[in-house]
This record gives structure tokens, C-alpha cells and sequence, in this order.
């Protein structure tokens, strides 16, 4: 075996410049491997990061039915879910931790002379417990604020900024939302961007009242926020709510539900399925170098098969079996798509950080995707060295030692 | 005694598309253990082709070949292997010995297909060992490229010899040497054929083959002559005539 391994060691070694050339294809495929895996695997842990930077144990009712109208579809339909609704998920369902419904909209916010275009949440005062807001300054809104719908809110970072500047504390100052002054009574700290990509800091906060009666003159939520009290809980409170749902909107068990439960773990899997896209490309990239590298060593170790015809003529006199010639040239297929992926390995390692330091792509290389990369090279050696090495095993003696 | 090798009716027919070449055309023959046997003939009277079934690279297309009491027909590719692997060794005209390899790692190259495995300390030993049969120990680590045509055929020897086989096939062995390394190389096969390797060996040289026991002329694929070599020449002397007649050249 070891007479096996030297040999192959010193064929390669003796064309160093066409192994090398023979194994950039398998050194692109693999890092694109490395790379690829580490995007997919930074992602990932980026978005668990900001699904988790939306509070524990969280449960969102959209209005809709999000399965029929495809994923999102939901939010454009008129919403369904009403006061009632609400006051009966926060009176019978046990297990919950804090309810808020969700309305929003979009208004123009203006404080002195700077104005911006803000996103404006009408929530209840369990909102920024269950979503873990927590506050640079100033403190919530209270449940009374909620009832008689008082003209207070929340600035988030972003906003704050831009229309008091940087740093600057906006609690106790008025904005100015389409026309109607409110009190801001809380400066939200920074939460940063969601797992879709938007600034969760560009917010303005109030109770639903407000936003509602106020503002938008709508007259149900497009959502309810529930936290649940543990994990346990978390089949029991969502059937719970599915049934009252339900009755409350008097919904036949032979039609959809007008409304949809999801998890804060389903939508962690809705935010990766876009990753999943991105890694699913590189690993096409990949899958491509990995064929063209190994098509690459097959030719290369056909022409070595070739040139070596007399080389093998000679071991097969002297008593080589078929199989001992195919081992030895499978061996050296396998050594040039190995060395080749280790390379590559490398490559990967040495590239991912400059992605992430360069395109700001969250990279993570982990072990089981060296060994994934290394098994993947390994295997095509194997499969692209063994045509080649099967004809070698196949020599006539006699014509092999014969040939100039 | 029985024979060590045995050809009934030997026939090796070629087919290249519609034509048929009948290199060898029935050939009956003997060869016992302990025999010194030079095989002459024409270009193209089939020695070659007789030589590769003989050394088991190649089958018979009719008759019989027994190699040690084996029926070689009823073999298979890998065991064919076995046996040039164990009991025959190859000399070629053209040396084949694998570039940019040692004299060693040339010589230790047919026990890498030994079964049993052999330890590569042995392999080194026995291999070291041939070497210096061939007397060329003290060129163990050196390339192919680094010696002489003589010297290459030697360690070529020393591979044929590496793993004890009963017959040393040699086809053409002195067709690229000069006389006096000629005669030296067929000092090495008398001396191994003292020691009872039994050699068969092809050459067209009359003087070469005068060094063999037994002398076999084929024609157009079949033989001709079979018989004992009459005046057979000894290697050491020769050579001593040879020097002797340097002397005189460069006295003269
Ligand atoms: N592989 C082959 N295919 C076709 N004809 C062959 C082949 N090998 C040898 N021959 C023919 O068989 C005859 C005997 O060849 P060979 O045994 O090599 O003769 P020798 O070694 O005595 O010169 C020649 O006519 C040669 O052309
Ligand atoms: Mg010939």
C-alpha cells in the first residue's frame, strides 16, 4: 500500500505543473464548497440571531390565510381579526405570558423643522415586553394611555435621529404625526435590521387606540403578538387560539381558517428559505467546477495512462494484476483530487473572512463542511480516475510492452 | 524427470481483421529443469511469439502448454499473473527497467505483487541481495540513466531473479549490448544456470547462443534443429580471450 501511495506521490510530482493545472478545477469546486456552505451557515446564524432579537417564545396571528394566498399574501387582504378577538384570546387562553394586537401605517412625522416618512405600529402596552424592546431612555406606555387612546409614543433609534439628531434624548418632546401632536414618552434602543433585511429601528410605537382612532381609522389588526409562557405550552395555546379564532369569526370545519399561526421557528425557516436559494446557486457553482475538475482528471490520467503504457506493460510481466494496476492508478486519481480539495479547503478558509470583511456576508466555516468538502474530493478521484485506470488494468501485456 | 516446460502441438495464429498470421505452427518440445536453451531463427519465424506464451503474457490460439505440471489454457488473467509472478523471470532486449526508479526499487518491484506480501525490509534484502548476484551491489541507489547498457541489463537480471523463479525468460538479451558486454551478461546466466535456474533465450547470434546447453532453430513458425550445443563456449574465458586481444591492440 505504501509502495502504492509512493508511486502515485512521485508521478504527480514529476509533472508538478500539470498536477497543479489538473487540480485548479477541484480547488475552485471545493472552495466554492467551503465558501458556499460558510454563506449559508453565517446566514443562518444571522437570521436565529435577529428571530431571536424578536423576543422568546413568540407567536404572531397574521389576518389571512397565508397558505392559500402564498406566503405573504395575507397582508394584502382586508384584515380580519377584531377588538373582540382580542379582548377573548387575552380572557381564555391559558398560557399566555402578554397579547398585543398590530395595526400600521405610514405617515409623515415631523418634530420643529425636520421630517420624515415613518412606519407607525399601533400596539398594546405588552408589546415591547413580548417583542424585548428595551428602553435608551424614557419608559412604555401604560395600559390607561391604551384605553383612552392618548396622544404618547415610542421613538426607535432611526427615527429619533433623524428628526433630533444623534444622541440626542427625544422623551418629553412632540412630534407631530399627519397633524396630531403626540408626546414622546420612550426612546427604544437599537434593535438593528430584522431577518428581513429591515431597519427595525425606523418605527414609531403608540397604543392601537391612537393608531387606529387617530391615525389610520382602521378597524381591526392585521396581527395579534402573543408570548407564551414556556415552551411547553406552545401546541396547547396555539390550538387554543385556533379554536376561538374560530368560533369568534364562525368559521365551519369544512372552510380555511381566515386567519394563520406562526411560529417564531416557522418563520426563521420562511427568512433561511431566501438563503437557501443563495446557497442552493453556489452549490450549482460548485457541483460545476467539482464535474469539470473531475473531467479534468480523468484526461490527465488518461494521458498518464498513456504515457505510462510501457511502465505498465512492465508491472503486468512481472506479475501485477489487473487490480493491482487499477489501485495504483485509482490511488493517484484519488491523491490529485484530494491534495486538489485540500488546496481548495484552504482557499475557502482564506476567502470567506474577506467576503464577510469585503461584501459583509456572514460567513461561519464549520468542520463538517471541511469533511464534507474533503469526502466530496475524495469521491471524484474515485469516479473520474476510474475509467481511466480501468483501461489501464485492461492492457495487454504484450501490446503494453511493446509500445513506443 | 518431468519437463518444466511443455509445448504439444503449440499453435499462436494472429487475426488482424479478414488476415490471418500463423506465427507459430505446431511446435512440440521439452524443456527440463536445469536446461540452458537458445531459441534462433529468422526475423519473424515466431521466437517471440513462442517466447510470450511460454512466459505466460499470452495464450496458445491451439495445442497444449504445461508450465510445472500447469495447464496454462485453463487459466485466468490473474492467474497467469501469479505464475510469471513466482516462477518466471523476464529479460527483455529492450531492458524495461521503469525510469527515474533505483536499481533497487526496480529490482524490488515484483515483490510488491507477491502473495504473501512481502515485508519491505525483505523486499530490500532479497532485492540487495540479487544485486550482488549480478554484482552490482554497489549500485543499488543509482537510476537507469546513470548506468551502462550492460550494468541495465544486469539489474534487469536481478528482477528476474528477485523472486527465485524455476525459468528465466530472456528474448534478444544481448540485442542491444556491444560483445563484451554480451559475454558478460552470459557469464551471469551461465553462472545462474550452475546454480540450477533453468534459461531460455532467444538471440540471432550464432556466438551467443554458443553459450547455451541446447540449441533450437525456428523457421516460418516452426523448428527446424534441436540439438545439444556442441562446442559451447565458457563466458569466463571469453572474456579472458577478449582482454587478452585488447592487449594486443593496444600494443600493437
Ligand atoms: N500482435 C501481432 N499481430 C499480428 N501479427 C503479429 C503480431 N506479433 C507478431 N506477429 C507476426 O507473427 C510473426 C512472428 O513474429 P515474432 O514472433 O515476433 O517473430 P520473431 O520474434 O522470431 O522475430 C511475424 O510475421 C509477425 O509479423
Ligand atoms: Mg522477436
Amino acid at each position: 500500500m505504501f509502495a502504492i501511495f509512493k508511486t502515485a506521490l512521485r508521478a504527480i510530482r514529476r509533472n508538478i505543473l500539470r498536477s497543479f493545472l489538473t487540480m485548479l478545477g477541484i480547488i475552485v469546486g471545493i472552495s466554492a464548497v467551503i465558501v458556499g456552505v460558510s454563506m449559508g451557515a453565517g446566514a443562518k446564524a444571522e437570521v436565529d440571531k435577529q428571530i431571536a432579537s424578536m423576543g422568546n417564545n413568540l407567536l404572531i396571528i397574521f389576518s389571512g390565510n397565508m397558505s392559500r394566498g402564498g406566503v405573504r399574501g395575507g397582508f394584502g387582504m382586508s384584515p380580519t381579526l377584531t377588538d373582540r378577538d382580542y379582548e377573548t384570546l387575552r380572557r381564555e387562553v391559558q398560557g399566555l405570558a402578554g397579547i398585543s394586537p398590530e395595526v400600521r401605517t405610514s405617515a409623515q412625522v415631523a418634530a420643529g423643522n425636520q421630517n420624515t416618512q415613518v412606519s407607525i405600529w399601533g400596539v398594546s402596552a405588552d408589546y415591547a415586553d413580548i417583542r424585548s424592546w428595551k428602553f435608551q431612555s424614557g419608559d412604555n406606555f401604560t395600559e390607561l394611555d391604551v384605553q383612552a387612546a392618548n396622544k404618547v409614543c415610542l421613538l426607535g433609534k432611526t427615527t429619533a435621529t433623524a428628526l433630533f439628531g444623534e444622541g440626542i434624548d427625544p422623551v418629553g418632546q412632540i412630534v407631530r404625526i399627519k397633524n396630531v401632536p403626540f408626546t414622546v414618552v420612550g426612546w427604544l434602543a437599537a434593535k438593528g435590521a430584522n431577518a428581513f433585511g429591515s431597519d427595525q429601528d425606523d418605527c414609531i410605537l403608540m397604543p392601537y387606540t391612537s393608531a387606529m382612532k387617530r391615525l389610520s381609522g382602521d378597524t381591526k389588526f392585521r396581527a395579534f403578538n402573543v408570548q407564551f409562557a414556556s415552551a411547553e405550552v406552545l401546541t396547547e395555546v396555539t390550538n387554543q387560539i385556533a379554536a376561538i379564532l374560530r368560533q369568534n369569526h364562525q368559521i365551519t370545519p369544512d372552510r380555511e381558517d381566515d386567519f394563520s399561526i406562526r411560529s417564531q421557528q416557522e418563520m426563521s425557516d420562511f427568512a433561511n428559505a431566501s438563503n437557501r436559494i443563495m446557497t442552493l446557486l453556489i452549490g450549482a457553482f460548485a457541483g460545476i467546477s467539482l464535474v469539470v475538475g473531475g473531467i479534468g482528471i480523468m484526461n490527465i490520467m488518461l494521458v498518464s495512462v498513456t504515457e505510462r503504457t510501457r511502465e505498465i506493460g512492465i508491472r503486468l510481466a512481472v506479475g501485477a494484476r489487473a487490480r493491482d494496476v487499477l489501485r495504483q492508478f485509482l490511488t493517484e486519481a484519488v491523491l490529485l483530487s484530494v491534495v486538489g480539495g485540500a488546496l481548495g479547503i484552504g482557499t475557502g478558509y482564506w476567502l470567506a473572512p474577506l467576503l464577510t470583511k469585503f461584501a459583509g456576508f456572514p460567513t461561519l466555516i464549520s468542520n463538517s463542511s471541511v469533511i464534507l468538502a474533503f469526502s466530496v474530493s475524495a469521491i471524484i478521484g474515485v469516479v473520474f480516475g476510474f475509467f481511466p485506470a480501468l483501461k489501464a488494468a485492461n492492457l495487454d501485456p504484450i501490446e503494453a510492452l511493446r509500445y513506443e | 524427470m518431468e519437463p518444466i516446460i511443455k509445448l504439444e502441438d503449440f499453435r499462436r495464429t494472429y487475426r488482424n481483421g479478414s488476415l490471418e498470421v500463423h506465427a507459430v505452427r505446431g511446435v512440440t518440445l521439452s524443456i527440463y529443469p536445469g536446461e540452458f536453451v537458445a531459441i534462433m531463427g529468422a526475423s519473424g519465424s515466431g521466437k517471440s511469439t513462442m517466447m510470450n506464451t511460454v512466459g505466460c503474457l499470452d495464450r496458445p490460439t491451439s495445442g497444449k502448454y504445461v508450465l510445472d505440471g500447469v495447464e496454462i489454457a485453463s487459466l485466468n488473467r490473474d492467474e497467469l499473473a501469479d505464475l510469471r509472478n513466482r516462477k518466471l523471470g523476464f529479460v527483455f532486449q529492450g531492458f524495461n527497467l521503469l525510469s527515474r526508479t533505483s536499481a533497487l526499487e526496480n529490482v524490488e518491484l515484483p515483490m510488491l505483487y507477491s502473495r504473501p506480501a512481502v515485508s519491505a525490509r525483505l523486499q530490500r534484502d532479497r532485492a540487495l541481495k540479487a544485486l550482488g548476484l549480478v554484482g552490482l551491489a554497489d549500485r543499488a541507489d543509482h537510476f537507469p540513466n546513470q548506468l551502462s547498457g550492460g550494468q541495465q541489463q544486469r539489474v534487469a537480471i536481478a528482477r528476474a531473479l528477485v523472486n527465485e523463479p524455476r525459468v528465466l525468460l530472456a528474448d534478444e538479451p544481448t540485442g542491444n549490448l556491444d560483445s563484451r558486454t554480451s559475454v558478460e551478461v552470459m557469464g551471469v546466466f551461465q553462472k545462474l544456470n550452475e546454480q540450477g535456474i533453468t534459461i531460455v533465450m532467444v538471440t540471432h547470434e550464432l556466438d551467443i547462443a554458443s553459450f547455451a546447453k541446447r540449441k533450437i532453430v525456428m523457421r516460418d513458425g516452426v523448428v527446424r534443429t534441436d540439438e545439444t550445443v556442441a562446442h559451447r563456449s565458457n563466458a569466463d574465458e571469453a572474456i579472458a580471450v577478449l582482454e587478452a586481444e585488447q592487449k594486443a591492440v593496444h600494443l600493437a
